[in-house]
């Protein structure tokens, strides 16, 4: 082989677009907001052509990544830069006007002017003196509405369509703007498998004219037919780049994702198999407007069983909670303790033994741990409220010392553990418990786990956890539901989990 | 509604012919009326561009309008002519608009609303505090009027709302408007499409004052006098956002049909008394909480179905 013969060797090892310098080349980039530092010096890269997938769990920062590389926040620190151009600090229209386009999640068109119309905008210059839109801009607009499939309902109003055809009409505006980087925020969310490849097929398209796309998603399977490349973060950090597959078989992302060992702790399950069922949830589906948020979910929970439902960020759990809180309408039927629940006003459904801890915590952040607790044993006989109380200091040592101070004044794992134990001063019979690892370090988790062991060990109480965080979710579960896009896709014991979901779940 | 359009076109049109002659049927009081209706709908349609097309809540309406009509009536009794005053009016408000809009259209969700409050306040304890040079509280005469009788007076007022209405719906249904209206809904979204928010905002409330001003210095010649009741108060920029939302939000022709209602029913009502501002805020009320798309809304929901 001759110094002049070409490498094919290392084009086959290596694919073309890393050859070619970057389009977009973000590094050091860093956001805190207060004390929380939401990224800590990213740096990624995106060749023309290129597909980069940006994966992490809720709270992991890659969507304020993605914020910052656009300006919608203010990056503390670091450079963005567009095809050797620096572009962070700019207003989000100055990024836009240079050539940074986003697809956003929700889309907003405007409603009372037509697909077309909202096309339209688009293509307008950022100037005052253009008062109408030239020939070429309808023309333009018309091209684009056919390329992303909107040739048919271009002169129907945005309110007509549904879910899918909104996504398309966003990716058009995004198109109009003929950006040379793409960001796109979860990108197949609510589409369903048709709609997912023809969504797919014009992301790739953007691949062929040279653009450079950032797929953001939580989870490597959701982009990894379309990615040349995937990164990963956690708790605002890159924690593993490369391909999809070297990134599903990293150590620290299967970590994040499944959890270093998963333990399990094994009760007696013929006792619990024998337990009357409390909770009957069957077929339940909910929409949110034209998405649709739980697809004919059905799940049950017996008598002081410890039921986990893990799934990603959107995967439905909070909308399942709050079917059965009666926070959100759903079809099919729940029935508790043999009753249906159906008509029932969130406040009856409270009373009658259901209680649920959002994922929100919705504490009162001006009054003290006490006042918080008091006010969630309003209803309940004072004599027990006081033996409630002795046994949550208990549970939780640490909300004894903080009983005076204010809770907005707690850390996150304590306002959690407060949030957990306020409502168990209502004293329910079921304790659903929406995503209490949220945001939280993992030591802090450490703490949780162990009172929430405790909590199993020592008392009679039925549970339904919600969790993206399996290690979390899984040592104290009975049972486990795997929500996927709106419907369970597995159950099981704990122990077949990581064996049987535990690849799905990536 | 491509049946419709032809002659929803044709009744308006049909009604603006009729209305231009108007003076040689109706009685003085009818046309006296109307006048004011008509620099009414003014006021409401340059206040429909900002609320209804950039999203920006205008609580002090008359601070734009009462700087026009001011301008216009203090120039006038410097000598300057009745329309250089006019334009000076615009001017003013132009000039007072953007001193106050610079600064107010930093501030998010409500402070914009309540500095535009406050600064109305402001401009009437101005008026007050230097009664010697803008009649204080009695108010200002003006050496000159647009005309004496009542047709003329009703036709610069017909044909002033015609023109600054003909203008403003033509801006709103402009590019501009469209990015205004982007801009309004959702200012992240509107600036990832590589528009300057601020700039089209603060355009919006140029256009906004300038026709205000006008409007402002208009009616100090019909009326011959300038004071706080009539262009500064509180009372009156209610009236006036009251009269944009009844007619509907976001098109502008909607605002100008809410203030000739408001204005119509506050006269017909007359003989009630103190019942008549009771149920003309009654019914203001009623149309805002069960109709917040006012009677423009009311009229093209049949055909927001096809």
């Amino acid at each position: 082989m001759t110094a002049f013969s070409p490498r094919t060797d290392m084009l086959e090892a290596e694919p073309a677009v890393h050859l070619l310098p970057p389009r977009l080349d973000v590094s050091g980039l860093t956001k805190r907001f207060g004390g929380l530092v939401a990224v800590k010096d990213l740096s990624i890269s995106i060749a023309p052509g290129e597909i980069l997938g940006l994966i992490g769990p809720n709270g992991s920062g890659k969507s304020t990544a993605m914020k910052l590389i656009m300006g919608i926040e203010k990056p503390d620190a670091g450079v963005v830069r567009l095809d050797g151009t620096d572009l962070a600090g700019l207003p989000t229209h100055q990024i836009a006007r240079a050539g940074i386009g986003i697809v956003f999640q929700h889309s907003r068109p405007l409603h009372r002017q037509t697909v077309l119309e909202n096309i339209k905008l688009a293509l307008l210059p950022d100037r005052l003196t253009r008062i109408f839109a030239s020939r070429a801009i309808h023309d333009r607009a018309r091209e684009i509405a056919e390329r992303v499939g909107l040739g048919a309902v271009m002169q129907r109003r945005p309110g007509s369509l549904p879910f899918a055809d909104l996504r398309r009409l966003e990716l058009a505006r995004a198109i109009a703007r003929d950006p040379r980087v793409v960001l796109v925020d979860e990108p197949f969310a609510g589409l369903t498998a048709p709609e997912l490849r023809s969504f797919s097929a014009l992301i790739d398209d953007f691949r062929r004219e040279g653009r450079a796309v950032l797929l953001v998603d939580h989870n490597v399977k959701g982009v990894s037919a379309l990615v040349d490349r995937v990164v990963a973060m956690y708790l605002g950090e890159k924690i593993a780049e490369g391909s999809a597959g070297e990134v599903m078989r990293d150590p620290t992302v299967r970590r994040v994702y499944l959890g270093g060992s998963l333990e399990t702790h094994v009760r007696d399950s013929a006792a619990l198999q024998a337990a009357p069922v409390l909770l009957d949830v069957d077929a339940v589906s909910v929409f949110y407007g034209k998405a649709q948020a739980l697809e004919t979910v059905s799940l049950h929970v017996r008598e002081g069983e410890f039921v986990s439902v893990v799934g990603l960020n959107g995967a439905g759990k909070s909308t399942l909670f709050n079917a059965i809180s009666g926070l959100v309408r759903s079809t099919g039927a729940i029935s508790w303790a043999g009753r249906n629940l159906a008509g029932l006003t969130p406040a009856a459904i409270a009373r009658s033994g259901i209680v649920q801890c959002p994922e929100t915590r919705e504490l009162f952040g001006a009054l003290s741990v006490q006042e918080n607790l008091d006010l969630g044993g309003q209803h309940q006989p004072v004599s027990q409220t006081r033996d409630r109380l002795a046994w949550l200091f208990e549970l939780f040592p640490i909300l004894k010392s903080r009983r005076t101070q204010a809770a907005r004044t707690l850390s996150g794992g304590e306002q959690q553990m407060l949030a957990i134990a306020r409502a168990l001063m209502m004293n329910p019979r079921l304790l659903i418990l929406d995503e209490p690892t949220l945001g939280l370090a993992p030591v802090i988790l450490e703490q949780l786990s162990l009172a929430l062991g405790r909590l199993r060990e020592t008392t009679p109480i039925t549970v339904l956890l919600g969790e993206q965080n399996v290690t979390f979710a899984l040592p104290h579960a009975d049972r486990v539901y795997v929500l996927e896009q709106a419907r369970i896709v597995w159950e099981g014991d704990p122990a077949r989990f990581a064996a049987e979901a535990g690849a799905a779940y990536l | 509604m491509t049946l419709r359009t032809p002659w929803r076109t044709l009744v308006l049109g049909a009604i603006i012919v009729a209305l231009g002659f108007l003076p040689l049927a109706a009685s003085a009081y009818v046309l006296s009326v109307l006048t004011v209706a008509y620099y009414f709908a003014v006021y409401a349609m340059s206040w429909d561009l900002l609320f209804g097309f950039a999203g920006e809540v205008n609580f002090g309406p008359t601070f734009l309008i009462g700087l026009g009509a001011y301008a216009a009536g203090l120039l006038n009794n410097e000598g300057v002519p009745l329309w250089l005053c006019v334009i000076a009016g615009g001017v003013a408000a132009l000039a007072g608009g953007v001193l106050l809009a610079v600064p107010a259209l930093r501030l998010r969700g409500p402070y914009f609303g309540l500095v535009t409050l406050v600064a109305v306040l402001v401009l009437q304890q101005i008026v007050v505090i230097f009664a010697s040079v803008t009649g204080g509280e009695i108010g200002l005469s003006v050496a000159d009027v647009l005309s004496i009788d009542p047709g003329p007076n009703y036709w610069y007022a017909y044909g002033f709302m015609l023109v600054c209405g003909a203008i403003l719906v033509t801006l709103s249904r402009s590019a501009l408007g469209l990015i205004l209206q982007a801009s309004g809904q959702d200012a992240v979204e509107a600036a990832a499409l590589g528009f300057n928010v601020a700039k089209h905002k603060m355009a919006a409330f140029c256009i906004s004052a300038v026709f205000s001003g006008l409007a402002g210095g208009m009616v100090v010649f019909y009326m011959g006098t300038v004071s706080v009741d009539s262009v500064l108060d509180i009372a009156v920029g209610v009236q006036v956002i009251i009269a944009a939302v009844l007619g509907g939000r976001r098109t502008i022709v909607g605002a100008a049909f809410g203030a000739v209602f408001l204005i119509l029913a506050d006269e017909l009502l007359r003989p009630l008394g103190q019942l008549n501002t009771f149920l003309v805020a009654a019914v203001a009320l009623v149309t805002i909480l069960f109709f917040p798309d006012g009677f423009m809304g009311l009229l093209a929901r049949p055909g927001a179905r096809t």
